[in-house]
């Protein structure tokens, strides 16, 4: 049970949470001048690295925001995202 | 009897009597079950498991690998775990037990939460050192110690500190930190798993059942001792071989003689302690065989009576009688749970064993644990760590106690023996034994085992490494060592000592197997706690609950709501019922509770633009007054949701979900506005338990609607409107999901049962589920999740007509216009007719061309038997097939022909949705209206309302429950309305003021309150409430969990509150009726 400081709650259980996948990923500007390969990779394709992940946090069942964590992937270590 | 005349810690005054295999048995308080039976002269405790050899008592603690036994409807448990008690029933085992289906359980079981700035888990020297220090600071402490009472070793032992005993010095410790407030201590409590950021669980065993904690700490001292191994040599396993640990144990503590006549095999000094201790109980050591002295001998077997009893020691050639073989072969660190919390080991050589190396975590071991084995370094150890656990925290320093002076002898290094007897080689592949066995034939050679629990022995080892495996991990899975009770916990070192002589390597290079949690065995009921039976998974229930139950509903379980599936009359059954529900439905009138639809107030200037971004349709331009039809797709442009969204303002928006997906769409509208697009200016409220929603469907249903809301009779199709509804403000939604004339009617679900009996009491029939899925399945309406799974388009739907050209994007857009959304032949929503208008097609079954077939082209998704049709069908996704095709729907034996038809089976014309056509003509529906009911029969009904009495009764002094109810709230966005609870950014909650301001949202009904007071209500939410709710900690209202249902809870002057949604109140009423009754029990 991960614990995941919320900027508004403090630290919470991560049952509260939902987990967001990986952080920055951008909606894209202008989708319909992508190529479908570039869209593909805005929907489909995300990192999946072993070590440090920013990575999106949803306080869903505290105040309800979208945080930013960076965690490593091997130890879940989590430190404020830089 | 082998009970020593005085001496230990059991009360001799009192006798406590059981039966173990039926025999009728005496103890006394302070004894565990093995130490009862082997003062009643019991050697034989049961039977090995594979080659049902006699075992007896080997340890005197968690390690217990023979003495498994059944007590009561614990299927096996270690005797040398169990605290005697009176009328206890145990019953042996052959090495593995068997859960008696029939066997009565009345334990309650349940959890428990608590943070703390250091926790130290063990209280033996160490432990008691380190909870002091850390204590002291102030700092927030727990003490776990999984012993009735406190001392760790020096219960077993007769060491002195400062010239007492050992104990007094635990006394006085535990002494003072009853004294500091801060700290609290905890026996009968096992430490039984270490998780990521410095989360531990524990299990404390209380006479009513188990409580399993879940400890948050900012800083952990491990204090967890050590185990004594001993090591493989031929009949290791003869009841009377013991560890020298446990013998010394059983003297001192308990005050049995584990044995008449003794050899102790002294690989490491504990051998010494543990024969001085036992001669002074009264035991002959006949001999004390020690390796490490000069020409130093080894035990190389044993010899047994015709019971299979140890009767004598072999040291070479000689044999020496002796009934006990205290075993003293090394210690190992109880590395556990630091090896849990992923730090690292590395092998000691001077120890001859595993101490923990790297930490991985705030955590730091002290004392035995990490090789200081001595009581007076072991509790100088606890004084630096607690003190540094203190200080990481932020607490101290303060001048630590005084360590007291010890009288141990400094230890010497331990043998590095793993192994005796014939074939032995030792560690590293070094000198053989230098005692050749004599007297032992070869192929007479009794097995020497490495693990008792699991009849591993030295030979199966040879055979793992002989056929070249050279991990543990593989010689654990190839021969079963240390999967046992134990869990490797007598095996484990004496595995990798083994394999290091057999494979000619160190043991450091052998290594060990991964430690998991647990560290002892636990009951799927300790697991589960309160969270069983019905509070197995919170039930949601409409305000309308009782009214369904009252009339016999069959329920279906829509995610965790439970939705009338149908209403039977007469012993009718599914079918019957739901034939009579439709055809009212379509000739008559109809209600169905909807009030499960999620619904979502949106408000904001760009409301109407964000929805023009998430739906695939324009809501921008939708007037005021209207009602629109929508989906919703993911990024991936598959549909995601659907549902009707009306404007009720210029700004202001209601949108419906599905019952399944309302959380969903919440966070997912939450997760663009706040992510992607947070300068639009909009928010979301969920009101979903806010108001109570019945359908009133069919050609009828305007009859109904102008007597109870006459206001909102005349509305025209896809509009809604603001309505007195019996006298109450209400909501009225003309939308249809069936083509019959309908109407949404929503009032404050306090106020549901009283429409829901007004609109039934007009004639309307109840109907549930199935036959409002008969109903839209007959006008070819899609269910999200039944007809789509995540892969399916709204065009592939048929709903092109709902996705925009004009939109310059929404959400999947770019999507459908991938090369694989927007190709020809994918799978589109069809109708299917079977030949035989009576054969049902199955929902799943395959659509193939024709029989014999193996392409599969698709897949039906609905299948029923309609009323208004006079036969069967069904919807499908396939692809490649044209209204006329003839198909196969194929599933298990049963192979129907079908016919592909559109779609739409009911009035595609839609001639039916203000009315039956044909009264319509003859001059509408102003048939006279029935007497109604009065505005008075409008009663008001709290969510808790049917819990008043039982809450009542529940209470005591100590706690109290009631609920607070009919609490004007609102929800509140943006600017600090100055009153309130805060719940996020921008967000409260107000409550108590009659009146809303402009923008608030009222969700008084959305939320109940119930009330917690007395000193003893916090000891009921920490058995479910995972936060801090240390008064100084917890001085503001938080949302979080309770049980498994949100709340909001609040601390108040007397106590708590508690805001519950309303679906979940009966919930969590049923869970605080259970934990205050359960804290009554524990309590007594």
């Amino acid at each position: 049970m991960l614990l995941i400081d919320c900027p508004h709650c403090g630290p919470r259980d991560e049952n509260e949470f939902r987990y967001g996948g990986q952080a920055g990923i951008a909606y894209p500007e202008r989708p319909a001048e992508l190529t479908d390969d570039e869209w593909a990779g805005y929907v489909f394709r995300r990192d999946n690295p072993k070590g440090w992940f920013h990575e999106r946090w949803f306080h869903a069942h505290g105040c309800r925001v979208w945080l930013t964590v960076e965690r490593h992937t091997v130890t879940h270590e989590i430190r404020k995202p830089r | 009897m082998t009970r020593l005349p005085s001496g230990g810690l059991v009360d001799r005054s009192v006798t406590l009597s059981f039966r173990f295999d039926g025999h009728a048995l005496q103890g006394h308080p302070g004894d565990t079950l093995a130490s009862a039976l082997l003062a009643c002269g019991v050697r034989v405790v049961g039977r090995s498991v594979e080659l049902g050899r006699p075992r007896g008592v080997f340890s005197a603690g968690a390690e217990e690998p023979n003495a498994l036994v059944r007590v009561g409807a614990d299927p096996m448990v270690a005797a040398t775990t169990v605290e005697l008690r009176d009328g206890l029933e145990a019953w042996s085992l052959r090495g593995k037990g068997r859960v008696d289906l029939d066997a009565a359980d009345d334990r309650r079981c349940d959890k428990g939460y608590l943070h703390c700035d250091v926790l130290v888990v063990g209280g033996g020297p160490a432990g008691l050192a380190a909870a002091l220090a850390a204590g002291l600071t102030g700092a927030r402490v727990i003490l776990v110690d999984d012993q009735p009472r406190l001392g760790g070793d020096l219960l077993n032992s007769r060491v002195r500190l400062d010239g007492a005993r050992g104990l007094d010095w635990a006394a006085l410790v535990a002494a003072r930190l009853a004294t500091l407030p801060e700290v609290r201590v905890m026996t009968r409590t096992t430490a039984i798993g270490y998780h990521d950021h410095n989360y531990l669980v524990a299990v404390e065993r209380r006479p009513g059942g188990e409580r399993l904690w879940h400890f948050r700490a900012r800083g952990v001292v491990l204090a967890t001792g050590a185990h004594e191994r001993s090591l493989a040599f031929p009949g290791n396993d003869r009841p009377g071989v013991m560890l020298a640990s446990a013998a010394r144990a059983y003297a001192n503590r308990y005050g049995v003689r584990p044995g008449r006549r003794a050899v102790v095999f002294a690989c490491a000094d504990s051998g010494y302690e543990a024969a001085r201790d036992l001669a002074a109980a009264g035991v002959e050591v006949a001999e004390i065989v020690d390796p490490r002295a000069p020409g130093g001998e080894v035990v190389t077997g044993t010899t047994a009576d015709a019971g299979g009893l140890l009767d004598g020691v072999r040291i070479g050639s000689r044999r020496v009688e002796a009934d006990l073989l205290a075993v003293a072969g090394g210690w190992n660190p109880a590395v556990h749970l630091f090896s849990q919390s992923q730090g690292t080991l590395r092998f000691d050589e001077g120890l001859q064993t595993f101490v923990p190396d790297v930490s991985a975590q705030a955590e730091r071991s002290a004392g035995a644990c990490r090789g200081l084995y001595g009581t007076a370094e072991a509790i100088e150890d606890g004084f630096a760590a607690g003190a540094q656990a203190a200080e990481q925290a932020g607490f101290g320093p303060v001048h630590l106690p005084r360590v007291p002076d010890g009288d141990e002898r400094a230890l010497r290094a331990p043998a590095a023996l793993w192994m005796t007897g014939p074939g032995a080689t030792q560690a590293g592949g070094g000198e053989p034994v230098r005692a050749e066995p004599v007297g032992t034939e070869p192929g007479l050679s009794e097995p020497a085992f490495v693990d008792l629990h699991r009849d591993v022995t030295v030979a199966d080892l040879a055979r793992a490494t002989g056929a070249g495996m050279r991990s543990p991990e593989h010689v654990k899975r190839y021969t079963t060592a240390g999967t046992g009770a134990d869990q490797g916990k007598t095996s484990g070192a004496v595995v990798t000592g083994v394999m290091s002589a057999l494979l000619g390597v160190g043991p450091g290079q052998v290594g060990g197997t991964t430690y998991r949690p647990p560290y002892t065995p636990v009951s799927f009921a300790t697991l589960a706690g309160r969270d069983r039976g019905p509070l197995s998974d919170p039930v949601r229930t409409t305000a309308l609950h009782a009214s369904h139950l009252a009339r016999g509903a069959v329920f279906e379980d829509v995610g965790q709501w439970k939705r009338p599936w149908y209403f039977p009359r007469d012993g009718e059954g599914l079918n019957e019922a739901v034939r009579r529900e439709c055809h009212a439905a379509r000739t008559g009138v109809a209600a169905m509770d909807a009030s499960t639809l999620g619904k979502i107030d949106i408000r904001g200037g760009d409301a109407g633009g964000f929805l023009d971004r998430i739906y695939t349709n324009l809501y921008s331009t939708l007037p005021v007054g209207a009602c629109r039809y929508g989906v919703m797709c993911g990024a991936d442009g598959m549909v995601f949701d659907d549902g009707t969204t009306s404007r009720l303002g210029d700004d202001h928006y209601l949108m419906t979900t599905t019952t399944g997906n309302a959380a969903a769409v919440l966070d997912w509208l939450e997760e663009w506005h706040q992510t992607e697009w947070p300068a639009l200016d909009v928010s979301f409220t969920s009101v979903t338990d806010h108001w109570a929603t019945v359908a009133v469907v069919g050609p009828r249903a305007r009859e109904v609607l102008s007597v109870i809301a006459p206001d909102a009779a005349g509305l025209a199709f896809m509009r809604h409107t603001a309505a007195e509804v019996l006298g109450v403000e209400g909501r009225v939604f003309r939308i249809s999901f069936s083509g019959e004339l309908a109407y949404e009617v929503n009032v404050p679900s306090w106020y549901g049962r009283s429409l829901w009996e007004a609109v039934l009491g007009l004639g309307a029939v109840p109907y549930g589920t199935e036959t409002m899925h008969v109903l839209r399945a007959e006008k070819g309406f899609a269910i999200v999740g039944q007809e789509t799974d995540g892969t399916v388009t709204p065009q592939d739907l048929g709903l092109s007509w709902l996705v925009s050209k004009r939109k310059p994007d929404y959400m999947g857009r770019r999507s459908h216009a991938r090369p694989d959304t927007s190709r020809d032949g994918r799978k589109r929503l069809v109708g299917l007719l079977a030949d035989d208008p009576a054969e049902q097609v199955e929902e799943g079954a395959q659509l193939v061309a024709g029989p014999g077939d193996r392409v599969m082209l698709g897949h039906v998704t609905s299948g029923y038997t309609s009323a208004a049709l006079g036969r069967t069908f069904g919807l499908a996704m396939v692809r490649d097939v044209t209204t006329g095709d003839r198909l196969t729907a194929v599933s298990g034996q049963a192979a129907v022909p079908v016919t592909v038809v559109e779609p739409v089976f009911y009035d595609p014309e839609n001639t039916r949705r203000d009315g039956d056509p044909s009264v319509a003509r003859r001059g509408g529906d102003a048939s006279p209206s029935p007497a109604g009911p009065s505005a008075e029969a409008c009663r008001a009904e709290s969510p808790a309302a049917g819990f008043a009495e039982r809450f009542a009764a529940a209470g005591d002094d100590r706690v109290r429950v009631r609920e607070a109810p009919f609490i004007p709230m609102w929800e509140v966005r943006g600017a600090d309305p100055g009153t309130g609870l805060r719940l996020g950014p921008a967000w409260w909650l107000v409550t108590g003021e009659p009146e809303g301001r402009p923008g608030w949202v009222d969700v008084s009904a959305q939320r109940t309150v119930l009330e917690l007071d007395g000193p003893g209500a916090l000891d009921v939410l920490i058995t479910g409430c995972p936060v801090d709710l240390h008064p100084s900690v917890f001085t503001a209202p938080v949302q979080t969990l309770l049980g498994q249902a949100p709340v909001i809870l609040e601390p108040t002057a007397s106590g708590y509150r508690v805001y519950v949604r309303a679906s979940f109140t009966a919930y969590l009423a049923e869970w605080l009726l259970d934990a205050i009754a359960g804290n009554l029990v524990i309590l007594g």
